[in-house]
């Protein structure tokens, strides 16, 4: 899944990609052992105490994203993120982060297909001053032309940079689109050029009073404060937002995939040349879910690291590969995806790059995979779950993405277990289920002209 | 922010230091019997250990002439098969017990991070001793680590910001070896031979310039027997490397460099000033005012707030060993990429004859020391500081101390060292992207 940052972020493209899906998906296994309650308004809120250093960290999740914008509408969750900075009736534009910097906090948001999510990093003592500001803007915000169309102009830019500017982002755009064939997973998170233009402030406002209500979220503090605490801050600041009824989150569904999909991309700026296969398959939510564990195991085996499947023969046994490798992304409230890549050695056809590696990939999966190479993924996506605790972010994260998309605090807290428990039987299996051609997209990046 | 670093690694690939001051933690100085210190920070909160380490001013503009890339290559292949562990071995034991093991060659230092479970860091510490000790460099890994490298040369022509790194170092440190490209050049990549690689790890990985930090779970004892284990068979004393200072040069020099691209991205910047200078904290709350610090400054105010002009737009202060910059960084579309230059420059200029306000100051200030103890949050940030404040030769009390060096800075310093660091008439500018309203100056 993309993710698009209200602040600089020059981490893009493949990095990007592999950022969202191994940190988020492996941190997903720590036992945080978090504090629940919900609001009468029907705020959820958990706390995960952690005394370690003091500092504390808020993160608010909506069940709102990209995927829940209207056809033609494409941007607008990301676009709404952004005017969330801008002020409410008694905050001036821009003041919210100016009054988290003033504490020496850090700020910021991020937006999915399934959710958008706040943020603010500060010292503990300062956490009302964080909670009254988040709440406020949870139903008070206040927008006008005068503040909305240069934000939309800076969404421009942003989209400029993360896509515009770099071929194999455009490419990585297409081949969401071939896909998806009707799902709104199929559209930029940040929005089609012409459809980001076309956004108003009405448009954003009509979305943020759609969406944006208690019982359509969840607040998280992790760090050095209590249960009580929060509990009483919540009550006073969040408490008092009115419960409004939020309509159930109804998607289209894809249809069967009876083609399989090629997309290719060429321009002049591309001097190494890429390869990529992308699945449709299940997520940890939907589509055949007792395959996502299984699924995350394969990714590791078959294309994790250097001593994965496809890097071991394309790279180092071949050596027609500069690298080689499998991801998977089961976040998806709807869908997951599985990818597979290689990029050449310098003079090695891509012809050729692409037939070895489908092949490689063919005889991987048709000879099935060791017990021994297994149970090594499985401690390696294990042991995350440890390094997980290691700062305040991880647990926020997998408990705000399970909420918005589809799972529970159970399901976190029971990831490790459940990873543990996959089976060499389970994770062939899932391979011979899932890798259907027919529901896949194969991308190809060429130097060359693009007309 | 930490992406921003993260931009800033590739844009310039120099390594940015740690300077911010907290609520302590409670470092402890560990002496090994063979004499190796670390800085250490006891932590059972989580069952790891996290060490980072640096070799001091061996980074890559150590790199021989014609050998560009050698730190950066040598880097990449420490964990590809050390003493009898061939490549495939070696990475299969660490991903066994899942530590974290990593080499990176910055411009000026040499530096490794290790992250390890508690009950694993027998193994853990033995393979770091062996990727510094006994590193294999075999033909196959290295010939593999070679095409990557080539690989990552061609791709880098069609990144705008490659591009524009690669040219901003060229310009303002012509003749220097800071000019030369980290990455190598076909040619002299193509050059390295295992000779080179062993001569540099024996030459470079040496007793006298290295600095570790170390936060985790582990005792005191314990932790001096794991510096012998890792460290102590290293020799003492390195070889000396007379990298000269440097100050920038391209004074007033505006270059465009042409890519069909909808967005030009800019760096525009002069000479800086060191972290040890006298002004260094003065010069730190300036840069934080003008364009430092997430989602407010005043460039982010002029060009993205009130303008809408970029999605992108930050400055910050670059001290390095031999040099030191002050610079400024924006993406705009092409349109209109000659008129948010114009702005930038305009409040360029507006800092050093204005100065900042006693507001501003402030602000900076309470951000400042208000935003230190967010490092404090995981091992790996807490290690990360141990090595930056031994880097910038600071005290191990510098945490306690570091609130009052900020909160001593007057409105007068600041401005007397806003008119010292910039001047509008000293920028270098350079542009990648086909951008209206500037062109390269003769």
């Amino acid at each position: 899944m993309v993710l698009t940052l209200r602040s600089i972020r020059a981490v893009m493209g493949t990095f990007f990609l592999f950022f969202i899906i191994f940190f988020a998906n492996n941190t997903i296994g720590a036992v945080f052992s978090p504090k629940s309650f919900k609001l009468d308004n029907g705020l959820q809120v958990v706390v995960i105490e952690n005394d370690r250093a003091p500092i504390v960290l808020q993160m608010l999740w909506y069940r709102v994203g990209a995927a829940d914008e209207k056809p033609g509408e494409s941007g607008l969750a990301h676009f709404v993120e952004h005017l969330l900075f801008k002020g409410t009736k008694t905050t001036k534009p821009g003041e919210f982060s100016r009054r988290i910097a003033r504490i020496g906090g850090r700020d910021n948001a991020f937006t999915s297909y399934d959710f958008t999510a706040y943020f603010q990093q500060v010292a503990s003592h300062e956490l009302e001053t964080i909670m009254r500001l988040e709440a406020d803007r949870m139903q008070n915000l206040v927008l006008s032309d005068d503040v909305v169309l240069p934000e939309r102009d800076v969404v421009l830019e942003e989209r400029r940079s993360r896509t515009d500017n770099s071929p194999a982002a455009q490419l990585r755009e297409q081949v969401r689109r071939a896909l998806y064939l009707n799902h709104p997973y199929g559209r930029p998170v940040i929005g089609w050029k012409s459809e980001i233009e076309n956004l108003t402030t009405e448009k954003a406002l009509a979305f943020y009073r759609k969406h944006y209500a208690p019982n359509n979220a969840m607040l998280i503090i992790a760090g050095a404060v209590k249960l009580d605490q929060v509990r009483a801050l919540a009550e006073k600041y969040y408490g008092s937002i009115p419960y409004r009824p939020v309509s159930p989150r109804v998607r289209p569904k894809e249809p069967p995939h009876y083609a399989h999909r090629r997309v290719e991309l060429r321009n002049a700026r591309v001097n190494l040349p890429a390869i990529s296969r992308t699945y449709l398959s299940p997520s940890y939510s939907a589509g055949g879910k007792q395959y996502a564990y299984a699924l995350e195991v394969l990714s590791l085996v078959l294309g994790g690291g250097n001593t994965s499947e496809l890097y071991r023969r394309l790279v180092v046994e071949r050596g027609i590969a500069s690298t080689a490798g499998a991801w998977y992304g089961g976040d998806g409230l709807d869908y997951g995806e599985f990818g597979i890549y290689a990029s050449p050695k310098a003079g090695i056809d891509i012809d050729q790059l692409e037939q070895a590696l489908f092949e490689e990939f063919g005889a991987a999966i048709k000879r099935g995979f060791k017990k021994e190479d297994i149970e090594r993924a499985k401690r390696l996506i294990i042991a995350q779950a440890v390094y997980a605790r290691d700062g305040l972010r991880a647990g926020p994260n997998a408990f705000g993405r399970a909420f918005t998309q589809g799972q529970t605090i159970s399901d976190v807290e029971a990831w490790p277990e459940r990873i543990a428990s996959v089976t060499p039987e389970q994770v062939n299996q899932a391979a011979h289920t899932v890798f259907e051609i027919k529901n896949s997209v194969t991308s190809v990046l060429l130097p060359g002209d693009g007309k | 922010m930490i992406v921003r670093v993260c931009l800033l690694l590739a844009v310039l690939g120099i390594k940015l230091s740690v300077f911010t001051a907290a609520q302590a933690a409670d470092i402890k100085k560990v002496i090994s019997s063979k004499g190796i210190e670390a800085w250490f920070v006891q932590d059972s909160s989580v069952p790891l250990i996290a060490m980072n380490f640096v070799f001091r001013g061996v980074g890559s503009v150590t790199d021989p002439e014609g050998r560009e890339g050698l730190a950066k290559m040598s880097a990449a292949l420490l964990d590809e098969g050390a003493g009898e562990l061939q490549a495939a071995e070696f990475q299969k034991k660490l991903e066994e017990i899942a530590a974290r093991l990593s080499f990176s060659a910055g411009r000026d230092n040499y530096s490794g991070r290790l992250s390890t479970l508690v009950s694993e860091r027998d193994q853990a510490f033995n393979l770091l001793k062996l990727s510094l000790n006994r590193p294999r460099f075999d033909e196959r890994p290295v010939e593999r680590i070679r095409d990557q490298f080539y690989a990552s040369l061609i791709r880098n022509v069609e990144v705008p910001q490659r591009v524009l790194g690669r040219k901003w170092s060229e310009t303002v440190f012509a003749g220097h070896a800071y000019s030369r490209p980290s990455d190598g050049t076909k040619a002299s990549i193509a050059s390295i031979t295992k000779a080179d690689l062993n001569t540099f790890v024996s030459t470079r990985f040496t007793r006298d310039r290295l600095i570790v930090g170390v936060v985790g779970d582990i005792s005191e004892a314990e932790l001096g027997r794991r510096l012998d284990q890792v460290f102590g068979g290293l020799p003492k004393i390195g070889r000396t490397f007379n990298v000269p200072d440097v100050v920038p040069t391209g004074a007033g020099k505006t270059i465009v460099v042409k890519m069909s691209i909808p967005q030009s991205a800019i760096l525009l910047g002069h000479a800086g000033i060191k972290r040890e200078d006298p002004d260094w904290y003065a010069a730190l709350l300036v840069s934080r005012i003008f364009g430092g610090g997430g989602l407010s400054s005043r460039l982010y105010e002029e060009i993205r707030e009130k303008r809408g002009l970029a999605y992108s737009v930050y400055s910050y202060l670059n001290p390095m060993q031999k040099s030191a910059l002050v610079v400024g960084s924006v993406a705009t579309k092409n349109a209109r990429a000659g008129e948010s230059l114009s702005l930038i420059k305009a409040e360029w200029d507006q800092l050093s004859k204005k100065g900042v306000s006693a507001e501003e100051l402030r602000d900076a200030k309470t951000y400042t020391n208000g935003s230190f103890p967010l490092r404090l949050g995981s091992s790996r940030g807490i290690a990360e500081l141990l090595v930056g404040m031994q880097l910038s030769n600071l005290g191990e009390n510098y945490i306690k101390e570091r609130p009052s060096l900020i909160n001593a800075v007057t409105l007068d310093d600041a401005n007397r060292v806003a008119r010292r660091v910039y001047d509008v008439n000293k920028l270098t500018t350079v542009v990648v992207g086909d951008p209206e309203g500037v062109v390269s100056t003769p």
